[in-house]
């Protein structure tokens, strides 16, 4: 079983929380792309308080007109069409929040993530929360939370999953889990970190580090 | 000194003279090199703020202000100045006349030397050697080493400017802090090539381009080359846009009589090519657009666009706009991956515009804050 994440005491501020909860993560100094990164947040802090040489895409071009405009080298983009153009080994890490459901095809994406950079960083909302499955259970619709707010007709989030069934992808593809941790919506780490199936239960969205096993 | 080619005015541009030439991409020297250029803002002590804005195909070095032909304001007079994208109170902006062109640095219109660099007493006419995009870069180059520069804190241009951008870096990527490519592509396509063959065919089927020869009886072959003009104007902008200006609307008429009704975009074509003629030489014209349909930055490098870049520390700034079918968003697209592929660091976004190629140098406020938002965050990151 993969190790809790080691004790995280930065904290930034005025960032999204789970926005945080990577910065963290991420060590001085690192080199890192930020895939679907919205305005520029998380590059904008680890360019400016841990001298990272940080680099994003976004997909929504508003994003990306604020972004460039603060000067951050941030490209219009998606997962799925442009990781393949960058060289092998380019980055220490590569940070997908928030956004593997979404993709088209979230195994390529992470095996790219994993080819372009050392390290993977990857949150996703979990879709083995209670309450996903207490709603599926009762009602027997498609389940209507905070997280999973969109009719299934018109859902970006495409590929969801669940925590156990990230970690079989993982060790189907041989990827290592570094660190990892659920959290609750507010990105506030959840205390179910002993138990894999607690987390899958209880834990809202999942952060997980991967680098490739060797 | 050139002689004079009625109807062309005699005009005085600041510029250097280089004895020594220039050797060109086909093997020919220029000698000697004149390049016409013009400054913005102050150099500053430690000659970091120095920011080379390069010009497009018809365009010249009169960036910011009243044209001394047309009288009209500077081709990027609106992001120029205090406090605007191209910051005159924080940059010194350089702009020359292409190698080439036909305001001041050496050209067809110039007088045509021989090996020893002695004045023949003819212009240069279809004479001129031809010149690459890399040429016109090598001319600059020198110009930045005669203002002791030895760094351009940024290179910015649109179109062929954009090419110019993308030739600097690649082949003086230690004189590049920061690159602004913007609506180009890393080589002309040949939808682009065809567009130029008609415009140079239209000067050439004109009676009074007399092969190239024009200068000797004072005549300009206007019809031809206001032909090229409309057609290639037609190209910068965009369907959207015509409708938009223009529509069906006929000059003077509310209703088609079959009779002699001209469409309002006629009127404005034909407006813009008698306009064009009078501040623009034909053989310019002829030598300009061979030298963008030969760029293509690729071939320069085995083929791989990703090897022009490979290893740079130039952060680059590509953007292009969604109307835009002469240099569009895909040409940007492919430059951006290629950079990705060499490593470099890139900002990349296409403005939604319906006003086609054009839209680089009109009013684009998302453009102007991007282009702005880029250059200090360059500025910032050289500590200049």
């Amino acid at each position: 079983m993969p190790d809790a994440p080691a004790d995280i005491r930065y904290v930034a501020k005025n960032m999204r929380l789970d926005l945080r909860l990577i910065a963290e993560m991420i060590p001085r100094g690192a080199k890192v792309l930020d895939i679907g990164c919205g305005d520029g947040a998380l590059i904008e802090h680890l360019a400016r308080e841990k001298g990272a040489d940080a680099r994003g895409i976004e997909i929504d071009m508003a994003e990306v007109a604020k972004a460039v405009s603060a000067g951050l080298a941030v490209i219009h983009g998606d997962a799925d069409h442009d990781l393949a153009f960058y060289p092998d080994g380019g980055f220490d890490y590569v940070v997908l929040s928030r956004t593997l459901q979404a993709v088209e095809k979230p195994r390529e994406v992470l095996r790219q993530m994993l080819r372009i950079g050392a390290h993977a960083i990857v949150s996703f909302p979990n879709f083995g929360h209670w309450q996903m499955r207490w709603r599926l259970l009762t009602r027997g619709r498609m389940p209507d939370t905070e997280t999973w707010n969109r009719p299934w007709y018109e859902t970006p989030n495409i590929h969801p999953c669940t925590i156990l069934d990230f970690l079989a992808l993982c060790e189907m593809e041989g990827y290592a889990v570094e660190r990892w941790l659920a959290v609750d919506e507010r990105g506030l780490k959840a205390p179910w970190r002993r138990s894999v199936r607690l987390a899958n239960l209880f834990g809202e969205q999942a952060l997980f580090q991967l680098r490739r096993a060797s | 000194m050139a002689q004079a080619i009625a109807p062309f005015p005699e005009v005085a541009h600041q510029h250097v003279v280089f004895p020594d030439g220039l050797a060109l991409d086909c093997g020919a020297v220029i000698l000697p090199l004149t390049v016409a250029f013009r400054t913005y803002g102050t150099l500053n002590a430690a000659r970091t703020n120095a920011v080379l804005v390069c010009h497009a195909l018809t365009g010249d070095q009169y960036l910011a202000e009243p044209h001394p032909v047309t009288g009209k304001p500077g081709w990027w007079q609106s992001i120029v100045g205090p406090g605007k994208p191209l910051d005159t109170d924080r940059f010194f902006l350089v702009c020359a006349n292409v190698l080439g062109g036909c305001m001041g640095s050496t050209g067809p219109r110039s007088e045509m030397t021989d090996a020893e660099g002695r004045g023949l007493g003819r212009p240069w006419g279809t004479d001129f050697p031809q010149v690459t995009i890399r040429d016109m870069v090598r001319a600059q180059k020198r110009l930045m080493e005669h203002l002791g520069i030895a760094r351009w804190l940024a290179v910015v241009g649109g179109s062929m400017g954009g090419m110019q951008v993308l030739e600097w870096a690649a082949t003086y990527p230690e004189s590049v802090f920061a690159a602004a490519p913007i609506a180009c592509a890393a080589h002309h396509s040949a939808q682009n090539i065809a567009f130029h063959e008609v415009g140079r065919q239209a000067i050439h089927g004109d009676p009074d381009w007399k092969g190239g020869r024009y200068w000797e009886d004072g005549r300009i072959p206007a019809r031809g080359l206001a032909v090229a003009r409309m057609v290639a104007h037609i190209t910068y902008l965009s369907e959207q846009a015509l409708t938009r200006k223009f529509g069906r609307r006929l000059r003077g008429a509310p209703a088609l009589t079959f009779l002699e009704d001209v469409f309002e975009v006629e009127s404005y074509l034909r407006h813009q090519g008698s306009t064009f003629v009078r501040r623009f030489d034909a053989n310019s014209y002829l030598t300009i657009t061979r030298a963008m349909d030969f760029f293509d930055l690729a071939a320069e490098h085995d083929g791989d666009l990703a090897a022009a870049f490979r290893g740079t520390t130039t952060r680059f700034f590509l953007c292009s706009f969604s109307s835009d079918w002469l240099f569009p968003t895909s040409e940007s697209r492919a430059i951006v991956r290629a950079l990705n592929a060499a490593g470099a660091s890139v900002s990349f976004l296409e403005i939604a515009s319906d006003k086609g190629h054009d839209a680089f140098l009109l009013e684009e406020p998302e453009f102007h804050a991007a282009l702005g938002g880029f250059l200090r965050g360059a500025a910032e990151k050289a500590g200049v």
